[in-house]
């Protein structure tokens, strides 16, 4: 039987495909700047792909369409989806291409300020393209494991080819600051664990005591509420008095880097912002474990900490990864605001880059951060794909 | 083995269980037995002191059992619940290794140990060692529940209500294990259930609870045939009780020497006097011919005899 046209259509790519026709015709592609901090010259990707002032963008629109009718047209079988995913991960790759061999060709070899800074049209182009693919590999219907190695398949042929864009200005800032590229991400790192590991820590703990002590829910529910209510650069803010008196009373607490500047104040208010996924995951983890189970431990003769940790820490683990996976994303996320009171990291460098509106020095430090909490994200994914026990 | 003295329980000011007095002597197996709520599960859970008395004194070996240490006592009696207290995470044999790992056993005995269990409980180890709980059926979890009580060779065996949630074929099979684990082990089991047909065919003996008294205390046919007071009678089926009786007769001091032919119908010579008169009513005869476990003819059996002392 022939499917409909409205069966046929994936809505979803075709307005993706829609939105990257308009992007690729209404927003600029590159910028041509003469230095760094002035917002330059827009160049459209008709200018880029034709160099002849545009005349072929009636022709470039015609071939976006033609491509548009090609997905509306065919089945929609895995080979398709499969295409789809092919042909946005060269996409990706494509648009970068582009961009470099452009800068290249403008940027004359003994210029050192003029810039081809990545417009907003590159930008969204590529999320556009990562979006269908995203798509593209979700309907391909896959285990998770394979799921997540398409997604990152998808980003092959750019890293490939990341030499090309070297003439971008997102290069040459990343020339530029490539010697504190790597510190400030270690740092980030640092501040993130010390975060995020003594939050499980105290998490665990409380959430234990929570089921054995049912009063203390309301109680600490309500804390890590308010807590998480609060804006995170209150939070800073609110920490560094206390902190800063600590360190005046005891000057050894001020020796081994307690202050009311720096990693202190971040790592403190990471941590109590890490707490509440973290307690709420642990507290449902713990409660779905069935009581005949524990009572069964603790008659064969397990002491309380055996029964904790042979029993039901293992089995409310499922459950405890979801919100450990949240804390460490949203920690990675918040990470960067704790820059604003000296705690270093990623953050510092995006910063800097607001500062001297310098929006390549930005996305410099904004794409690890990404990339880390997407590494964590995909970290727990799988290691909950992993370990997939039963809990009944 | 274990003794109750005067031991009473108050569950927020209603008593649980009042003044009982109960010894149990090693090698038995003592069922608790009792309607919902009679606290035979209580008298249980404080053998291994899961639950607390508050008056009286229980007896472990001629020690008070408040004189263990509570995970050392634990360990020194094997538990057996419904099938819910598996660990869902550890496979059947780490489940079987419990009792036998927290002994600090040394590996391989450990090893050696489940294989000897499963095998006990008619389980292949190499097909279910390595199973999780949920990848059995009712019947084999519940075989697993045993093992692992049986793991560590404790001094005693609690069951409490083991078999209730299987069904009646499962756990018809499973009752007749634990009676030849019981007679091959020599085991002191203490058993709760509250079904009577379970209690008959198990016990050495039995404890009848209400409301948290000892209403009597004897063998099965000492119950069924002299019950102490009306509950009782009542209890182990008043109407039915000399059925009841029948099923715990042996056949063979009815069997009488061969008359004429043998009758068309056989039974084997461990037959119960139940299962007798079953058959004799299924096939509508008065005479069955007794067999051996060889089928040789030893004799017969006639109705009118069966009845009569």
């Amino acid at each position: 039987m022939p499917l409909s046209l409205v069966q046929r259509c994936n809505p979803v790519l075709a307005l993706y495909l829609a939105l990257a026709m308009g992007a690729a015709w209404s927003l600029p592609f590159l910028r041509l700047a003469p230095n760094r901090l002035l917002t330059g010259e827009a160049i459209y990707l008709r200018d880029v792909l034709l160099p002849h002032g545009g005349q072929g963008g009636a022709a470039w629109l015609l071939v976006l369409a033609a491509l548009l009718c090609v997905a509306i047209g065919l089945p929609k079988n895995r080979a398709f989806q499969a295409g789809v995913m092919v042909a946005m991960a060269c996409s990706l790759a494509g648009a970068w291409l582009l961009a470099g061999h452009f800068a290249r060709s403008v940027t004359p070899a003994d210029n050192m300020y003029a810039r081809t800074t990545l417009g907003s049209g590159f930008w969204t182009l590529c999320a556009l393209a990562w979006m269908a693919a995203l798509d593209a590999i979700h309907r391909l219907q896959l285990s998770t494991l394979q799921r997540l190695l398409l997604q990152g398949a998808l980003w092959l042929p750019l890293l490939l080819l990341l030499h090309a864009g070297q003439h971008l200005s997102i290069a040459k800032e990343y020339a530029n600051h490539r010697d504190v590229l790597l510190p400030a991400l270690l740092r980030h790192l640092q501040i993130v664990l010390l975060a995020v590991v003594p939050a499980l820590g105290l998490g665990l703990l409380l959430a234990w005591r929570m089921t054995r002590v049912p009063p203390w829910r309301t109680a600490v529910f309500t804390v890590l509420n308010v807590i998480q209510t609060i804006p995170s650069i209150a939070v800073f803010g609110l920490l560094m008095g206390p902190l800063a008196w600590l360190a005046l009373q005891w000057p050894s607490l001020g020796h081994a880097g307690i202050s009311g500047l720096g990693m202190a104040p971040a790592v403190l208010a990471l941590l109590m912002y890490a707490l509440l996924p973290i307690v709420r995951s642990a507290l449902a983890g713990l409660e779905q474990v069935s009581q005949g189970t524990v009572h069964a431990a603790r008659a064969m003769g397990m002491s309380q900490r055996q029964v904790f940790l042979q029993v039901e820490l293992p089995l409310a683990w499922p459950v405890l990864l979801i919100g450990l996976r949240t804390a460490l994303v949203q920690t990675i996320g918040l990470a960067a605001v704790s820059a604003l009171v000296g705690a270093g990291g990623l953050g510092q460098i995006m910063f800097d880059g607001l500062y001297s509106a310098a929006n390549e020095l930005v996305m410099l430090s904004v794409i690890p951060i990404v990339l880390l909490a997407t590494l964590a994200d995909t970290f727990f994914k799988v290691l909950g794909a992993l370990m997939r026990t039963p809990t009944k | 083995m274990i003794s109750f003295q005067r031991v009473s329980k108050c569950h927020e000011g209603v008593a649980a269980i009042t003044d009982l007095n109960l010894h149990i002597q090693a090698g038995e197996l003592l069922v608790l037995l009792g309607p919902s709520g009679c606290g035979k599960s209580t008298v249980l859970k404080m053998v291994n002191r899961m639950v607390s008395h508050d008056g009286g004194e229980i007896l472990f070996n001629g020690k008070n059992i408040n004189g263990f240490d509570v995970q050392d006592l634990r360990r020194r009696m094997g538990y057996a619940i419904q099938s819910t207290g598996l660990f869902p995470h550890r496979t059947v044999a780490q489940n079987i290794a419990t009792v036998p790992s927290l002994l600090d056993w040394e590996p391989r005995r450990v090893q050696a140990r489940v294989k000897d269990m499963l095998t006990l409980l008619a389980m292949d180890p190499k097909e279910f060692s390595h199973r999780l709980p949920h990848q059995l059926s009712g019947g084999q979890q519940q075989r697993v529940g045993v093992a692992r009580a049986l793991a560590a060779d404790p001094d005693v065996l609690l069951m409490d209500e083991p078999f209730s949630a299987l069904d009646p074929v499962t756990r018809a099979a499973l009752q007749l294990s634990l009676k030849e684990i019981h007679r091959a082990t020599g085991k002191t089991i203490l058993f709760v259930t509250h079904d009577i047909d379970e209690a008959l065919l198990l016990a050495t003996r039995i404890a009848l609870l209400k409301q948290g008294r000892l209403v009597q205390v004897g063998t099965p046919l000492e119950l069924l045939q002299q019950p102490a007071n009306d509950f009782a009678a009542d209890f182990l089926g008043r109407s039915d009780g000399g059925l009841k009786q029948l099923s715990l007769r042996p056949l063979a001091p009815h069997i009488k020497a061969l008359e004429g032919a043998p009758a068309l119908h056989t039974i084997s010579h461990t037959a119960t006097l139940k299962e007798t008169i079953s058959l004799m009513a299924t096939h509508r005869v008065s005479v069955l011919s007794v067999v051996d476990d060889h089928k040789a003819v030893l004799g017969q059996v006639q109705a009118a005899d069966l009845l009569e002392n």
